[in-house]
């Protein structure tokens, strides 16, 4: 069971020190252009906490586990599906020629 | 479903996420990219609800649908309705919401453990906590000071430094005392006081240094969730988490490159800055200032103009009407360029997002230290909304917040107009030497009236 345990807590160690590796090759090529969808890009990666929190909310028994799980839950559900929907409305406009186009938003 | 099967789901939704910062290399790839990693979060989102209660509908279930769909109401329509020049905010809010959901969960599951968590987990969740809290109360200051719902000038306060320590201590002691003694109290202190240490070291943040501070935090909420994935055992928020770590960190030395100091100087430059920045000689010098006719004239008959946007262009939404007249520039032969300074605007990138959506082809985006020795071949630049990033006092005032960040060299071109709304100094509340310049000209209004009233001039010449 020890044995179990420590080579499951080096899997995870091994998993995290090869995306450090990973990550810092595959942003480094990102082109200076993108900075900001990068950003909000890696933003939306970020909310798939969600994962977490409904885990959590599962487990959850107190009313006080609950209530913060369920706020977590939401407060990461506008982090990944917002994150997303702007990187995309971000990206769709980089998409070179094409009609210049106004948005909803825009317009107040 | 088994945890083989589960965590092999985890391991392609990782794959999608590393695909998705891949697709950012261009811009043609980007879109997909994004919409590949989209997929991913969402199949992680939809097999949890299999696999967290044994196949079984989850304990809460219709609690925690009914919060997905609250946070898609509100999440959505923000993200859609932004415009490009509330990005910043929007990125800021989003990931200082990222870092309170992690911290929460990490709270939650410590609570849940209560003493059968082992010391590991117990240290990482205190780093969860930690580092969370300080993401989201640091990012919702960030979000007050863009959305100019509070001051945007550095808050200093006496003692800032001595303060902001003692509280990091506080942070730091807690922490321990979580690790070796346990309990809910402890865990409870810590995280007010990181909290309060989140609010602390973002205010004395001056506006130039704002894009800096965004990239920080948002290094800190990945990081919180790759700590968060170690306690929940999930490999997927650990490899996300990672992926926003690199990313975060990545962008944060470019930036500090681009403010030409440390990180250190810049965090905490402020506290350093206070006598100087505010007083100067009194403003009552003379300055030269044009009509829309004469700007008009002077880039007629230039060779080369060069556009540097600021926040000033993202304020009065001018992107549109800027690319209208580089197109007339270049329709009468006149080399256009943008000079892009890396902090130009309130994050990394912002101005190339806002003259993307004016559609202007990326050629013409010129990054700093390319556009710099093209400066004396310049007959005219042509400054939309920029002041920090052209100000020589970066150069010249020692003890200025911006002293040391390499700077735009428009003074040595020929002419030098500047369409500012008025006198009042930039985001980070400096004096600009070069509007007194003889070689300067000032065109006084909102940027996108004035460059609408330049257009008509100039297609009348």
């Amino acid at each position: 069971m020890a044995s179990e345990l420590m080579s499951n807590e080096i899997a995870l160690l091994a998993i995290f020190i090869l995306s450090v590796f990973v990550g810092f090759e595959v942003v480094s090529k990102v082109s200076t252009t993108l900075h900001t969808p990068l950003m909000s890009g890696a933003n939306a990666i970020h909310g798939v906490i969600l994962v977490g929190a409904i885990v959590v909310a599962d487990h959850a028994k107190t009313t006080l586990e609950i209530s913060l799980a369920i706020a977590a839950v939401i407060l990461a559900t506008i982090n990944m599906v917002g994150g997303f929907v702007v990187t995309d409305r971000m990206l769709q406009m980089f998409k070179g020629k094409g009609k210049p186009k106004k948005d909803k938003g825009e317009d107040k | 479903m088994s945890r083989n099967l589960y965590d092999l789901i985890g391991l392609a939704a990782g794959i999608c996420f590393i695909l998705a910062l891949k697709g950012l290399s261009s811009p043609k790839s980007a879109r997909r990219g994004n919409l590949i990693g989209a997929l991913g979060a969402t199949v992680a989102t939809v097999i949890v609800f299999f696999y967290a209660n044994d196949g079984k509908a989850l304990h809460n279930q219709n609690l925690i649908l009914a919060a997905i769909a609250f946070g898609v109401i509100v999440g959505v329509p923000a993200a859609r309705k932004v415009q490009m020049t509330q990005m910043p905010q929007l990125v800021a809010l989003f990931n200082g919401v990222g870092g309170g959901a992690a911290a929460l969960v990490a709270i939650v599951e410590y609570l849940k453990l209560g003493s059968d968590a082992t010391t590991p987990v117990v240290v990482a969740t205190v780093f969860t906590v930690i580092v969370g809290c300080v993401s989201f109360s640091g990012s919702i200051i960030t979000f007050l000071k863009l959305q100019e719902l509070m001051t945007t000038r550095p808050v200093i306060f006496p003692f800032g430094r001595q303060i902001i320590a003692l509280t990091l201590i506080g942070v730091l002691a807690s922490g321990g005392w979580v690790i070796s003694s346990g309990g809910t109290t402890p865990l409870l202190i810590n995280g007010l006081l990181s909290l309060l240490f989140g609010i602390l070291f973002v205010l004395p943040v001056g506006g130039a240094d704002v894009p800096i501070v965004i990239s920080l935090l948002n290094a800190f909420t990945g990081l919180t969730v790759a700590a968060s994935g170690y306690v929940l055992e999930t490999t997927l928020l650990i490899v996300a988490g990672t992926l926003v770590g690199a990313s975060g960190t990545i962008l944060t030395r470019l930036m500090a490159d681009a403010m030409g100091r440390s990180l250190f100087g810049t965090l905490f430059g402020a506290f350093t800055a206070k006598a100087s920045a505010a007083t100067g000689p009194a403003d009552t010098r003379p300055v030269k200032s044009g009509s829309a006719d004469d700007v008009a004239i002077l880039l007629n008959y230039a060779q080369r103009v060069v556009i540097v946007p600021g926040f000033g262009l993202a304020v009065a939404q001018a992107q549109h009407t800027v690319r209208e007249l580089a197109d007339l520039l270049a329709a009468k032969g006149v080399e256009v360029a943008y000079g892009i300074h890396p902090v130009a605007g309130r994050m990394p990138g912002h101005m190339n997002v806002l003259l993307a959506e004016a559609n202007v082809p990326y050629e013409q985006l010129v990054e700093m230290e390319e556009i710099n020795p093209t400066f004396p071949q310049t007959d005219v630049v042509l400054v939309v909304g920029a002041n920090d990033v052209v100000n020589p006092a970066a150069k010249t005032t020692p003890g200025c917040p911006i002293y040391g960040m390499p700077i735009l060299d428009v003074a040595l071109a020929g002419n030098v107009i500047f369409l500012k709304r008025s006198m009042r100094p930039g985001f980070a509340g400096i004096e600009n030497e070069l509007l007194y310049e003889p070689k300067t000209t000032l065109l006084f209004g909102d940027a996108k009236d004035s460059l609408t009233k330049v257009v008509s001039a100039l297609k009348a010449l």
